[in-house]
């Protein structure tokens, strides 16, 4: 019993480390931009660092939780970030209020990307290992593709759509598109701000912990760690799974709907939505050290900043951030390192303290 | 022990937060560096990845004008300084190159190089107020701001014009089409050609698309387009991909006229290829480098001896022309150094309706209030490996 109770308190310490981290990072960027002395660099940078948080916390979830390799990840967004686009370029006379507005694209955003997850997560997921990994990537491509061919303009007869060109869509005189196929949809407000990113973050962390920490995240992780042994105590692995690879989506949908309304024009390339993105949120993970939602955090916002930091090193600006990626992985795989990285852990800091005041007391009594 | 870490930790925090802090502050230079006053212009551009070719020849041809009017004492003795800063062609790098040019204090801007990216950065810009002139950016959407202008013809335009060539030139009644279905520039111009071919008689027998991710093999568009009997291929598209098709073409023995938008410039500068394949290929370009005009007579001269001809492309010349359309507007709203960059701007919009420029890339140029230049497309053709006239 006591045991547990060690255990658990450890972990609740863990994850108030993760949140007093947030915290001095909103207090410390909240008081610069207050003040105003942030750099105009900075303080575009806020947004997209949240952005990437969010999209590296849920994709840890399935990476690190429950042990399955997604490379689809950039789909979700992209669904989140259209179909919140699309919602907001329509809706922009009926709904005045820009608060009211984004809460809807918001919630819309992270439904029909989950939707999405679920869709594609009933088929995949009976799926194992590679397998997964190349279905989910062809998911990301074909949720790309599909959205640039999409036509949907609008007029006094109602909506029109087409997968053909915007001519095939008849519009009246009257009509405007909405989504122009490649040329994706312009005129999004800007609604992204620092402050709804930052409670979008912290919400995503809330319940990436919470459900890590739930029975239902045991559950996950005892399929992750052994599928078979799962199933023979009878959990129900798809159903788990399902609901992770929702709850991920969801959130992947929600960074998608930050996304959309940070710039004022969306398009689907192979840069921002194709699996260059994929790969490169799970380059958060897995420099973030799989598992660890706060490595995840850190890793984003890092690697997000580190090119616009970079700079004035002008053509070799890229160069030296695939050095650092390399040098990093090198750094994570490296057992003297690691070893010397326990010894500096807060973590484990908390931990010895905790055996010490028992050991202290075991010796008194 | 644990207070000394809690101490370690926000001791290092307040470091950081001091540097973050230390960026800021050096934003407002409308710098007197050793007693000369500057102005700055930024812009961002690919410098890496695809279009890298676009970018660079942005970022010299401005540069050398930059130069060269610096040398001539400036605009109103104010000196010019420029910088070109890398977005690889996405919007959400464009954003942020913008940020960081505000930071090093860019007062006027030449927007971006590519389309998608310029509509965000002109997005950020019109918020600020910030002038813009983009010398290359071809969508509709990319000047929406009043702040926003061009040098280069817009999509619909290329569109257009492209179509009226071919009619009123009677180069061909059927024609055929390859373009890429992913790209803004490419089906911007597509759609336009097609309403307007439809207006001028001519028939589109067959429009064939790809996309970013299978852009390297064509043989099952060229077969389609060989068996519909066109007489001539429309390729509103990038350089990249239409040395390829008119190799693959060659391969497929298909015998037909190309024609092509300011996309295909950068074909015969393009390493390791063919350039007989080229011959005969009509494109709308505002720049051909053996025009014998003085302004490009002067340009290609100063432009190989600095930065030699690999990227002396109609993106360097529109650049080159941004910046002394630029000066002429500075000087016609009577610019100085000390103005804020909205103040500017709101000079440089009328300023800008009221010039006439001569360039490089046309005479006579002249602007509405919208942001579209007025100046008439060049069609030129390529014949022993260079441009020539049509």
């Amino acid at each position: 019993m006591a045991e547990k109770t060690k255990k658990l308190k450890l972990s609740t310490k863990s994850n108030l480390l993760t949140y007093a981290m947030l915290l001095v990072f909103f207090v410390v960027m909240q008081s610069l931009i207050a003040t105003d002395s942030i750099s105009n660099k900075l303080n575009g940078l806020l947004v997209p660092i949240c952005i990437y948080s969010i999209l590296a916390v849920s994709l840890n979830l399935v990476v690190g939780i429950l042990g399955d390799l997604s490379l689809g990840h950039a789909g979700f967004m992209c669904v989140g970030a259209y179909a919140s686009a699309f919602f907001s370029v329509s809706s922009a006379d009926i709904i005045p209020q820009d608060w009211l507005r984004f809460l809807i694209a918001l919630i819309l955003g992270g439904v029909v990307a989950a939707f999405f997850g679920l869709l594609i997560g009933i088929p995949v997921l009976r799926l194992k290992g590679d397998y997964l990994a190349i279905v989910t990537l062809a998911f990301g491509e074909i949720i790309k593709n599909i959205v640039n061919l999409l036509y949907v303009g609008i007029d006094s007869k109602g909506l029109h759509i087409s997968m053909e060109s915007s001519q095939a869509l008849g519009l009246e005189a009257d009509g405007r598109m909405l989504i122009k196929g490649a040329l994706g949809i312009t005129g999004t407000p800007k609604d992204s701000t620092f402050l709804i990113s930052f409670i979008l973050l912290l919400i995503t962390v809330v319940v990436a912990l919470n459900l890590i920490n739930s029975r239902t995240g045991r559950a996950v992780m005892a399929i992750r760690d052994n599928r078979i042994a799962a199933e023979s105590i009878g959990i129900n692995v798809t159903k788990y799974k399902l609901v992770v690879f929702m709850i991920s989506a969801f959130f992947a949908g929600i960074a998608g709907v930050l996304y959309s309304h940070n710039l004022s024009s969306l398009t689907a390339t192979s840069k921002n939505f194709g699996y260059n993105m994929s790969i490169t949120i799970l380059v958060f993970v897995v420099l973030g050290g799989i598992g660890s939602t706060r490595g995840s955090i850190i890793a984003a916002a890092v690697l997000t900043a580190l090119p616009e930091y970079l700079r004035s090193l002008n053509d070799y600006r890229m160069l030296i951030y695939s050095i650092v990626l390399i040098l990093l992985m090198l750094a994570n795989n490296n057992e003297r390192l690691n070893v010397f990285k326990e010894k500096i852990s807060i973590t484990n800091f908390l931990r010895n303290r905790k055996k010490g005041n028992t050991l202290d007391k075991e010796a008194k009594s | 022990m644990k207070m000394k870490k809690v101490i370690a930790a926000l001791l290092a925090l307040t470091m950081v937060a001091l540097c973050f802090a230390a960026c800021g502050s050096n934003s407002d230079t409308t710098g007197s560096t050793n007693g000369e006053v500057t102005l700055k212009i930024g812009g961002s551009g690919p410098l890496t990845g695809d279009y890298a070719q676009y970018g660079n020849g942005v970022k010299n041809g401005a540069q050398l004008a930059v130069d060269e009017i610096n040398a001539a004492g400036g605009v109103n003795g104010i000196k010019l300084e420029f910088d070109l800063q890398d977005d690889e062609g996405t919007q959400e790098k464009a954003v942020n190159a913008y940020n960081a040019l505000k930071d090093w204090g860019m007062k006027l801007s030449i927007g971006t190089v590519t389309s998608d990216a310029c509509i965000a950065f002109q997005g950020e810009a019109a918020r600020d107020n910030m002038f813009l002139l983009t010398p290359s950016a071809t969508a509709v959407e990319a000047i929406n701001g009043d702040n926003a202008f061009r040098v280069c013809f817009s999509d619909p335009n290329q569109g257009v014009a492209s179509a009226d060539y071919i009619a009123d030139n009677n180069v061909a009644k059927k024609v055929a089409i390859i373009y890429d279905s992913s790209n803004s520039y490419s089906s911007g111009i597509y759609e336009k050609f097609v309403s307007e071919a439809k207006v001028k008689g001519i028939e589109v027998v067959t429009a064939q698309s790809f996309t970013a991710d299978s852009n390297k093999d064509f043989t099952a568009q060229l077969q389609a387009v060989k068996s519909s009997g066109a007489e001539l291929l429309f390729l509103p598209i990038y350089y990249s991909e239409a040395s390829l098709i008119l190799n693959q073409a060659k391969m497929a023995a298909l015998e037909i006229k190309y024609f092509g938008c300011d996309g295909l410039d950068g074909l015969l500068t393009m390493a390791n290829f063919d350039k007989s394949l080229a011959e005969g290929v009509m494109l709308l370009t505002p720049f051909a480098a053996n025009a014998t005009d003085e302004y490009t007579v002067n340009f290609v001269k100063k432009y190989t001896e600095k930065y030699g001809a690999d990227t002396m492309n109609q993106f360097a010349a529109d650049a080159y022309d941004a910046i002394y359309i630029i000066k002429a507007a500075m000087e016609k709203a009577g610019i100085t150094a000390d103005m804020s960059s909205s103040d500017i701007c709101d000079a440089m919009k009328t300023a800008m309706t009221q010039i006439t420029v001569d360039g490089v890339t046309g005479t006579g140029i002249h602007w509405s209030a919208d942001g579209e230049p007025s100046k008439a497309p060049k069609a030129v053709v390529i014949k022993d490996g260079a441009y020539q006239a049509l």
